[in-house]
């Protein structure tokens, strides 16, 4: 069943220099308690399509002007924010890259747990949501939880900063959970441990789960489908499987092949995309990535492509993509 | 390549008996000070005894996680930092001893680039200015002479002349780290410490600037120390790779050896965290439980013991050496030829 339906989204910001399209339609589809990868650069608009979905884009210069967000049957772009505040850390809750940014530094882990589950379950005795906040940092690998509560934030090392929000982030049992690059800032070890755990909560709360990342690795360890965005738009979107063993759109090829592989040989030259992603301001017309493409033609800057099915679940917006499937085979 | 073959003249006549690089025993500990009046309560073990040469052309890869000293090894190298013990040869001279002006002669010939290149480059200088530095510094050539070594450096790191008009904010990211090459370049280094130069950088870019790199080692029979976390690059660009925990090294093999078989298990349980771009490859992994251990107190003995699975007793009281491997390699570990 799906829990959560993007579609159309775009998204449109003020700037000194004028009002840039920072997300062009984007779509995508969440299962229950499936993991769903968004991968792309900087600047791909990855991190504004899960603000978006939180109601959190920055007021007044960003703003959603076209599209719909589905979640339990109703567009929450059309909710008051009392009532998407309402949705927000109970049914769709979310996980930053930087701990320490997010959480409040002048608070003891205690205050801000139990803030966030009374404030969606407002009934529950003091007692027993502190039992409760024990138990979900218990859950999350927090050694002597009792102890942690009573502790702020900079007592704590990155990747229990890390648990912690997790632990903020599942209290209220939310149906979809949004980790923007959520390893990111943690060493490899510690990495390992919270993607380990991820899948363990995901298994026992049954949520689903958008893992927003630059990491193709990460995206092959945990998602079970991915959407590739380059520069605003959706370029690619496969369960995870097809996307590693045929990737279609050229962008994906060359992201695929930049990364160095440790069973690789080493100091021959890596495959690279030429060029660098545009600004929103020198964005090129037809397919944005047209002017990095090795295979791009007059008519791949003419019009841009939309989402074609190459399998079942498995579409690419490049106009080239059957040509070049013929190439390769 | 005009400035650069001009300057690279000559250099390999002198000093061809020994290593480029030397480092011996380096330890280099930082004081904790604390209370109303400052004392030193503590010292940080950011680097303890860590031993490795480097050959001309050659690189060498230093990997590990936050805080386990591999910066501070590159920062020293270049007197950034002084050891607290131990030596750092440069072509047999020992760098410590230097006074200011052979430190100056000797950053000629070490340069580093760093994480964040816009942190590095001089916000208000423009492009030219930030290039035309180092030959200011070391009194070479007229301003026309500079402005036109900085037009090849421009091109050789894959940029037009016109960026010397241009200040550092109007570059991206990958563009700001090949300013950062090519002033590491101007002065025709026989070494370029790279501390986490690429780790910031987007993937497509990021393979951009490791080829440059690599051309331009083969150009410049450059040596190189490759300091970052990200184990796949290191072993990418790298002969031979240290890894570090704490403060020490704990094994250091050719890169292929330490990959297809790592034998610390600190190293074991590295390579088997790292996430592998294919789906199918889901191995089981060894996820080494709890955090690095503060380097103000670090364990006794083996400090790596508190977080191994094959700790016994004796690896908290007794403080392994490095030991060679049969295939040449060096592993600190009491127990590698029982566990492997």
């Amino acid at each position: 069943m799906t829990v959560l339906d993007v579609s159309g989204l775009s998204v449109s910001f003020d700037t000194d220099e004028g009002i840039v399209d920072v997300l062009d339609r984007v779509d995508f589809k969440i299962r229950e308690g499936e993991t769903h990868g968004i991968v792309g650069e900087s600047g791909c608009g990855k991190s504004v399509t899960s603000l978006a979905i939180m109601g959190l884009l920055p007021k007044p210069s960003g703003r959603v002007t076209a599209g719909s967000i589905k979640f339990a049957g109703r567009d929450i772009l059309k909710l008051s924010s009392t009532e998407m505040r309402s949705i927000r850390g109970d049914g769709i809750s979310m996980i930053f890259q930087e701990p320490m940014a997010a959480l409040n530094p002048v608070q003891r882990v205690g205050n801000q747990l139990l803030e966030s589950l009374r404030t969606h379950r407002s009934d529950i005795s003091t007692d027993k949501a502190r039992a409760k906040c024990v138990e979900m940092l218990g859950h999350v690998g927090i050694p002597a939880p009792e102890q942690r509560l009573r502790e702020y934030p900079h007592q704590l090392s990155g990747g229990m900063r890390q648990r912690v929000m997790i632990a903020m982030a599942l209290v209220n049992v939310p149906d979809v959970l949004i980790a923007d690059e959520p390893t990111t800032a943690l060493d490899v070890t510690i990495q390992a441990q919270i993607l380990e755990l991820l899948k363990e909560l995901q298994r026992d709360y049954g949520m689903a789960v958008i893992f927003i990342t630059h990491d193709l690795a990460v995206i092959a360890e945990i998602s079970d489908s991915v959407t590739v965005m380059y520069a605003g738009r959706v370029v690619e979107r496969a369960p995870v499987l097809p996307l590693f063993d045929g990737p279609q759109h050229p962008y994906t090829k060359g992201l695929l092949g930049s990364i160095p592989s440790l069973a690789g040989e080493p100091k021959t030259d890596l495959t690279t995309i030429p060029g660098m992603v545009p600004t929103f301001f020198t964005m090129p017309s037809g397919c944005r990535f047209s002017n990095r493409c090795e295979h791009a033609q007059g008519r791949c800057s003419e019009t841009v492509p939309s989402l074609e099915t190459v399998q079942s679940s498995h579409g690419v917006a490049c106009m080239r993509w059957r040509d070049l499937a013929k190439v390769a085979t | 390549m005009h400035a650069l073959a001009r300057l690279g003249e000559g250099r390999d006549l002198t000093m061809r008996s020994f290593p480029l690089l030397e480092v011996e025993r380096l330890t280099k500990h930082f004081p904790v000070r604390a209370g109303v009046i400052p004392r030193t309560v503590g010292r940080v073990h950011a680097v303890d005894d860590v031993s490795f040469t480097l050959r001309r052309g050659e690189t060498i890869g230093l990997v590990g996680e936050s805080g386990c000293g591999k910066s501070t090894v590159g920062k020293t190298l270049l007197r950034l930092y002084d050891a607290t013990s131990g030596t750092v040869k440069f072509e047999g001279k020992d760098v410590s001893e230097m006074n200011r002006a052979q430190v100056r002669e000797l950053r000629k010939h070490i340069q580093i680039i760093f994480q964040d290149p816009f942190e590095s480059l001089n916000a208000r200088h423009t492009i030219g200015k930030i290039l035309a530095e180092p030959f200011v510094i070391q009194k070479m050539g007229t301003a026309a002479e500079r402005a036109q070594w900085v037009g090849e450096l421009l091109n050789r790191v894959g940029l037009d002349v016109s960026a010397s008009n241009r200040f550092p904010h109007e570059f991206s990211g990958g563009q700001r780290q090949r300013i950062g090459i090519a002033r590491a370049i101007a002065l025709s280094p026989k070494l370029i410490v790279c501390d986490e130069a690429v780790s910031a950088l987007d993937v497509s870019v990021q393979s951009q600037v490791v080829n440059l790199l690599l051309s331009l080692q083969q150009e410049m029979s450059l040596a190189l120390m490759f300091i970052a976390h990200d184990l796949a690059v290191v072993k990418h660009v790298s002969d031979r790779i240290a890894v570090m925990y704490l403060g020490e090294i704990v094994e250091m093999r050719d890169g292929e050896d330490i990959y297809r078989s790592p034998r610390h298990p600190y190293t074991k349980a590295l390579i088997s965290a790292i996430p592998v771009a294919d789906p199918r490859n889901k191995s089981q992994r060894t996820i080494l439980e709890g955090d690095v251990p503060s380097p103000i107190n670090p364990p006794s003995g083996c400090r790596f013991h508190t977080r191994c699975q094959f700790a016994t007793p004796k690896c908290s009281k007794y403080r392994p050496e490095l030991e060679e491997l049969p295939d040449g390699g060096l592993v600190k570990c009491l127990r590698w030829n029982e566990i492997n």
